[in-house]
């Protein structure tokens, strides 16, 4: 078996006296399409913040991409893109100098090329001088996905991309979502919505009380429905 | 769609010339560093230049304060020349509050914050990318507020002497309120607290900055102005290298 992208142990995370992670394992395969699940609360954000090296863990060992967090955070943030419900754009520029400046920040070689080619796969060609303040909620979150995968990152974190999106948006978020994960590339991502995270995903996780409740994949999950495996794990 | 992934995977210049242990988009640390300083400073340049929100409010508020002094003191030629530089300095001390809170305020509340952060650079160059704007914004305001105090007040304030201290005390407000922004912005009293925070610790700056103006204003001998000058670089110095080190720990959750 190839060595996991993402390894996880005995991960504790506690913030002001409340413990939210308690003594977490998690591992994942490269090109693995991981869907955490869980109730609001469950530390689904808190732990993918600790994935992302933006918070510390209080307790145990996570490593990603082969480095340790947090000691070697630079490195695992090179080769990771985030994307989260918030866009983390700049209003007051540009789709095209959003991305020159986060190709800047990641040092990416060829920029003007890789800016064209991430404004192809989005679909914002057309619109790429435009400020991004202008744009619906729908192309900011494609935008969003172009600046997470700018720096052709192995490791992508989707914390609940669909928020605040109507279904058309949540459409083309979906195939774009496909296409990024059709790469190859190891996926973990939070997510409420269980029908879109099933068609999406390769394996599901349950995060309830801090811990993995229960992990299934698509194969296991067969033809029994996700919904049902979902309110078992969290009734037991 | 797919073709142009399925290239990238192989073909991107990123895999092709990345460097072993650093990732695959990488070039060497000390220009990497300086990129980003200037990457940052160049976003929030361009963003501020085509929304005028921050130098706008920074630029209103210090043409009335000096247009407030100048009314509420009606001070004879004399009296003027003595307390011109109490009032400059007040003027960008506050301006500058002004603008150090929105700076910061405009990365957290776009979620933008988190952004920088996830960027693979040392963290302490979006500190030094946050000040270089910073400063500039402040320089751009002071730039336009000294002619226009000296038309209203009827003193000549151009001597190259202010200039270097109003650059120095500038660099050292902006060095001290760009950390403690950052600091300030991640809690619910943001507003209240940066000037809380700020003002006790820039106050040697802000005295010293003070000083020397009075000095070259009055046209005293450098010998006098020198302390002041020395000890707003020895303040620079130790904030700068101070924000250095800790920044990265300010920006931990």
């Amino acid at each position: 078996m190839e060595r996991a992208v993402i390894e996880v142990r005995n991960l504790v995370k506690r913030f002001s006296g409340k413990t939210v992670l308690r003594g977490l394992n998690f591992d994942v395969q490269p090109g693995e399409f991981v869907a955490l699940l869980g109730p609001n609360g469950a530390g689904k954000t808190t732990f993918l913040r600790i994935l992302a090296s933006l918070s510390q863990p209080t307790l145990g060992h996570v490593r990603v991409a082969g480095y340790s967090l947090p000691r070697e955070s630079a490195a695992v943030r090179m080769r990771l893109g985030v994307l989260s419900h918030m866009p983390l754009l700049y209003g007051d520029l540009t789709a095209q100098e959003n991305l020159l400046f986060f190709g800047r920040m990641y040092g990416v070689k060829e920029l003007a090329r890789r800016i064209d080619e991430v404004l192809v796969m989005t679909g914002l060609s057309a619109r790429r001088d435009d400020l991004v303040r202008t744009f619906s909620r729908g192309m900011q979150q494609r935008l969003a996905i172009g600046r997470a995968v700018l720096h052709d990152p192995e490791v992508m974190l989707f914390d609940e991309p669909y928020t605040g999106l109507d279904q058309d948006a949540s459409l083309m978020l979906d195939k774009l979502l496909q296409t990024v994960a059709a790469q190859g590339r190891t996926i973990v991502m939070t997510s409420h919505d269980l029908a879109r995270a099933e068609d999406l995903a390769t394996r599901f996780d349950i995060l309830s009380r801090g811990t993995i409740a229960a992990s299934t994949s698509r194969k296991q999950l067969g033809r029994s429905n996700l919904l049902a495996f979902y309110k078992k794990t969290l009734a037991a | 769609m797919d073709e142009i992934l399925s290239k990238e995977s192989s073909e991107h210049p990123a895999l092709r010339q990345g460097e072993a242990g650093t990732g695959r988009s990488t070039s060497l640390a000390a220009p990497r560093f300086l990129r980003a300083v200037g990457a940052i400073a160049w976003k929030d340049l361009s963003a501020e230049f085509r929304s005028r929100e921050l130098f706008s409010a920074m630029m209103v508020f210090s043409l009335l304060v000096i247009l407030i002094f100048n009314f509420a003191l009606e001070l004879d030629i004399s009296t003027r020349r003595t307390v011109t530089s109490g009032i400059l300095w007040v003027t960008f001390a506050f301006a500058g509050t002004l603008g150090l809170n929105r700076s910061l305020s405009m990365e957290k509340d776009q979620g933008c914050l988190d952004g920088l952060l996830l960027a693979p650079v040392d963290r302490a160059a979006i500190y030094f990318g946050k000040a270089a704007s910073n400063l500039v914004f402040m320089l751009i305001v002071e730039a336009i507020v000294l002619p226009v105090y000296s038309f209203l007040y009827g003193i000549n304030l151009f001597h190259p002497g202010l200039v270097v201290v109003i650059l120095l005390g500038s660099i050292g407000y902006t060095a001290v309120g760009t950390l403690l922004a950052t600091m300030s912005v991640q809690t619910r009293t943001r507003d209240v607290l940066l000037p809380i925070l700020l003002f006790p610790v820039v106050l040697p700056v802000l005295i010293a900055a003070v000083k020397a103006s009075s000095a070259i204003l009055a046209g005293d001998d450098p010998t006098s102005i020198m302390p002041w000058v020395n000890l707003m670089l020895v303040y620079d110095v130790i904030f700068i290298a101070a924000a250095f080190m800790g920044f990265d720990f300010i920006v931990q959750e």
